[in-house]
């Protein structure tokens, strides 16, 4: 019965502007996955990916009202056990995963296909804030690098080897904003740069090698589009042809040719803005830019306003996080960085990524909504 | 925790995400504002593909307006390239190509997306459906249609109406076909060349929208083809086929022209050809052996080959020398079968004693003959030769440019091209047309069709229902001159002279025979090789009284021209004088 105290007591304070943008985000994503994946020929058999996205939608929606029932503070109590679980789900998608396209990071719960990975970036930033906010600042040498092997390295090296390198790198970084943010050491940030300095040509001779020749691909097709116009880097070029296409005012809805004529690969997921722009050109473009950016500022204003320091590092980091994935994803499409298949949030279509990404913003919502709580 | 610290890194973040979301918008603008036109090119030459529809050919039409050519369709297989990898080993198998060479063509056209490869040329009704069949298994795998000939009379007048083939780098180029299809077959030769740019007409082309695999979805915009024009010869079909039937197993040419507007009734060369066997592309065995067959059936003879005329040539020394003055129809020659000149004898076929203009010409007298080329001079046997189409082009250009001119000497022509003054003795050989003189059997018909049209020059043509040839460019020459000559023409056929096996129950046929000599001296032609017997001539016209049709026949090696020629010219002039087109003369003009 507390449950619903609390609730009633909260309700006012609900972010609306940041469900607005949601909502907004998740209405143009079901259409433009409609317009891209519609079928043009009448024999043609599409998956109805527009009306599983709206489902997912609505469940994410849900699940995002109930992550703001209790009081997120239950998730820095019990931290330490979901980052295990989370681990062992890594851990067990390489051992029993499911593969499809190269990859095993599908877990078969026999009704649906689960990607541990997509969770586990929430998990993480749950796990690491609460490891933050109980030791003291700034950082000393002991807890810096216990942190980077708990919290950076082992779930790297878990994640590349599914191989997810785009997610990997993503939360290496996250991991890498959250602890800076906590402060360190002078003396340890300058070796840590140092070590940078080293490791990253070093470790990336390394990396390349370990690498799977279609990532190998992706990298040189972004160094040299021209390598191979139809192989590796047809993505690439028919990205940026999608786009440009769209011009100024983009050639309207359902208008749009490149994404239903199958010429961009992987349109309705991790190429759909791509498919976005070109139907609404620059101007709708900026307006969906506007979408996300005054999401991420908000994101940090919830980090900076909450009440405790496990509330701002959970809001900073999972913001933080999407901004990454947003940055990855529109560089991508955009032809500024190698494709890394790497989803936009909101809009690609797929369940686990959506309902993570929907649980992300409940708990940020949630921080936001409990500011005003005295500790 | 270090509240200021955070807030100074979290403040900081928001100014890097405000700053990146600036360069990935002055990314997009550079994409799609400034970069937009080129990119939304590139777009619809990914989703847009121009599939041509080949025009249908103008049909060819006989005088009678009977279809000489059938248009029939043409399948060949191509490839839109796709993103997904070529099979080419099912692929070479299915359309039953050599692999590596199908390999290497994919290859060579790697990097041009959007282009498609043919891989496989005139298909079958069997390979299409075969292909059809299995389309899927082949993303991009297209059957495509062009239209081309069937040619319905086979061999007959094949010289003629020519045939079609693909266009040489050169045409290509030089006709600006850059539009033009790469499966488009333009005429070769014969009128199909000739009037390639009336029958081509203009093809057409479907737009539509493409998926990247290069299925069709929809149409987006249809230019319909222009269909050719179709041409109407002057051309008689039954004419032809009853000239080159006549033709069995000699070799030879008969052209029949219309002497009062140069139409071309008939135009034979044999042997021929079929066209129809280089509809699909000639295969280079069929090729070869027509080129290397020993009687040439690719050419054109009567434009191509040209022979000395022999006695035929008479008939021009007969008009040159009444204009002229240099005779009249009663000076008398003695022929006693031979004259001497110098220490060089020159013969006649028989003694024909004291002869005239008439019975020396019905006679096909040589000594007769010297005489007046004598009294000419070469000069001006050249200078009326001329005026009579002799020696020159006809300009009838279906042969490609391959037409031969033909030769009437002059004493200016030997000095420039022999570097030496001209002898009287040569006189006497081109009087009777031999040495250097040659004609082709197309100026021979004109030569008879300005004879019997009394010295109206008339151009050869191949289009019916040509405009009438100008009355005032008519040839000076005295109305009596012809009459003198026509009357002996008619005596060649009609009262016992050379020409006897032309003479017709239904119609009055005037002629002259003429014999060519292929090797020097007087041999009895039928005791040679075949290959050294003389070359029979023989110019006609008729009716007589009216003249609507004129004929020149040369059989290469036939002999004598009387017995050779004659009869073929004979039933052509009988099968014209058949036709619906012929005008009976009213009995007045007997």
């Amino acid at each position: 019965m507390t449950v619903f105290q609390i609730n009633r007591k909260y309700l006012k304070q609900v972010d609306a502007l940041m469900l607005i943008l949601l909502l907004a985000v998740s209405v143009i994503s079901v259409l433009t996955i409609y317009s891209t994946t519609r079928p043009i020929m009448s024999s043609s058999l599409q998956p109805n990916y527009y009306l599983k996205q709206s489902v997912w939608v609505l469940i994410g929606f849900i699940v995002l009202f109930i992550v703001l029932v209790k009081d997120y503070i239950w998730l820095k109590d019990a931290g330490y056990v979901i980052y295990g679980i989370g681990i062992f789900l890594l851990v067990l998608v390489l051992l029993m995963g499911k593969s499809g396209l190269g990859a095993q990071r599908w877990l078969d719960l026999k009704i649906f296909s689960f990607q541990p990975s997509e969770i586990f970036r929430l998990i993480l930033v749950i796990g690491l804030s609460k490891y933050l906010s109980s030791v003291k600042s700034p950082l000393d040498r002991r807890s810096f690098f216990l942190s980077l092997v708990v919290f950076g390295i082992i779930p790297f090296i878990l994640i590349i080897k599914q191989p997810h390198l785009g997610t990997g790198i993503i939360l290496f970084a996250t991991f890498l904003f959250l602890v800076i943010s906590k402060k360190i050491e002078k003396k340890l940030l300058l070796i840590l740069i140092a070590i940078a300095l080293v490791v990253v040509p070093l470790g990336g001779k390394t990396v390349w090698k370990h690498l799977k020749d279609y990532q190998k691909n992706r990298i040189l097709a972004f160094v040299n589009p021209d390598i191979d116009p139809r192989g590796i880097g047809y993505q690439i070029e028919q990205s940026k042809i999608t786009i440009g296409s769209g011009m100024t005012f983009g050639r309207g809805y359902l208008k749009g040719t490149q994404g239903p004529l199958k010429f961009l690969p992987e349109k309705h997921t991790d190429f759909v803005f791509s498919v976005f722009a070109e139907e609404w050109g620059f101007v709708g473009s900026i307006f969906l830019f506007s979408l996300y950016l005054i999401f991420f500022i908000r994101g940090f204003d919830t980090a900076l306003k909450a009440k405790d320091e496990f509330g701002k590092y959970m809001a900073s980091g999972l913001t933080f996080m999407l901004f990454l994935y947003f940055l990855i994803n529109i560089g991508m499409t955009l032809g500024m960085m190698p494709v890394v298949g790497v989803p936009i949030p909101f809009m690609s279509y797929g369940g686990t990524s959506l309902i993570s990404n929907f649980i992300i913003v409940g708990i940020i919502i949630n921080i936001r909504m409990r500011r005003l709580v005295m500790v | 925790m270090n509240k200021e610290y955070f807030e100074g890194y979290a403040s900081f973040t928001v100014y890097i995400i405000i700053t990146v979301f600036f360069i990935l918008s002055v990314r997009l603008y550079v994409i799609q504002i400034l970069n937009g036109n080129d990119y939304r090119d590139a777009a619809d030459s990914n989703r847009v593909r121009a599939v041509i529809l080949p025009a249908s050919r103008g049909i060819i039409y006989d005088r009678s307006g009977i279809p000489l050519v059938k248009n029939k369709p043409y399948f060949y297989a191509s490839l839109i390239p796709g993103r997904t990898p070529v099979d080419t080993h099912g692929l070479a198998d299915l359309v039953k190509v050599d692999e590596s060479k199908l390999a290497l063509k994919i290859k060579k056209e790697k990097n041009n997306i959007f282009k498609t490869i043919v891989i496989k040329d005139g298909l079958s009704f069997k390979e299409v459906a075969e292909i059809e069949a299995r389309k899927s298994d082949f993303p991009g795998l297209i059957v495509e249609t062009s239209v081309t000939r069937d040619y319905v009379y086979k061999t007959v007048g094949s010289h003629v109406i020519g045939y079609l083939g693909k266009p040489n780098k050169q045409q290509v180029e030089k006709l600006q076909l850059d539009d033009v299809p790469p499966e488009t077959f333009i005429g070769q030769w014969g009128v199909e060349q000739l009037f390639d740019a009336t029958l081509r007409g203009t093809a057409g082309r479907k737009i539509i929208e493409v998926d990247a695999l290069g299925r069709q979805l929809k149409e987006l915009d249809v230019i319909k083809p222009k269909t050719g024009g179709d041409i109407t010869l002057s051309l008689d079909i039954n004419l032809q086929k009853i000239a080159e039937e006549s033709f069995t197993d000699k070799t030879g040419s008969l052209v029949a022209l219309d002497p009062r507007n140069g139409e071309v009734l008939a135009m034979a060369s044999m042997p021929s050809f079929d066209p129809n066997d280089f509809v699909m592309g000639i295969d280079s065995e069929k090729w070869s052996a027509l080129h290397k067959d020993k009687q040439f059936p690719l050419l054109n003879r009567a434009l191509q080959s040209s022979y000395p005329p022999g006695s035929v040539f008479k008939v021009l020394m007969s008009v040159a020398g009444l204009d002229d003055g240099a005779i009249t129809t009663k000076t008398p020659v003695g022929c006693g079968g031979e004259m001497h000149y110098g220490k060089w004898s020159f013969g006649c076929w028989k003694a024909h004693g004291t002869v005239t203009f008439h019975t020396g010409l019905v006679q096909s007298c040589d000594i007769y003959f010297y005489d007046v080329g004598k009294r000419l001079g070469i000069d001006k046997i050249h200078k009326y030769a001329r005026m009579f189409g002799l020696g020159k082009k006809t300009g009838l250009d279906i042969v490609g440019g391959e037409e031969r001119e033909g030769l009437i000497p002059s004493i200016a022509w030997k000095q420039k091209k022999m570097k030496q003054p001209w002898f009287l003795g040569e006189t006497f050989v081109a009087s009777i047309g031999q040495g250097y003189v040659n004609i082709t059997p197309a100026q021979a018909a004109l030569l008879s069709a300005m004879v019997a049209n009394e010295g109206l020059p008339i151009h050869l043509t191949l289009l019916k229902g040509t405009a009438p040839p100008d009355e005032s460019k008519r040839l000076k020459i005295k109305p009596e001159v012809f009459a003198e000559v026509k009357s002996a023409m008619y005596g060649v056929v009609n009262e016992g002279g050379t020409g006897g096996r032309a003479r017709s129950e239904l119609v009055h046929i005037s002629g002259k025979t003429g014999t060519a000599q292929v090797v020097k001296g007087r041999v009895k032609t039928e005791t040679l090789k075949q290959h050294l017997r003389d070359h029979g001539w023989f110019i006609a016209y008729a009716p007589s009284e009216d003249p609507q049709i004129a004929v020149a026949a040369v059989v290469e090696h036939g002999g004598h021209g009387g017995s050779s020629a004659a009869p073929i010219a004979k039933n052509v002039i009988e099968a014209f004088v058949k036709s619906s087109y012929y005008k009976k003369p009213t009995e007045s003009d007997e």
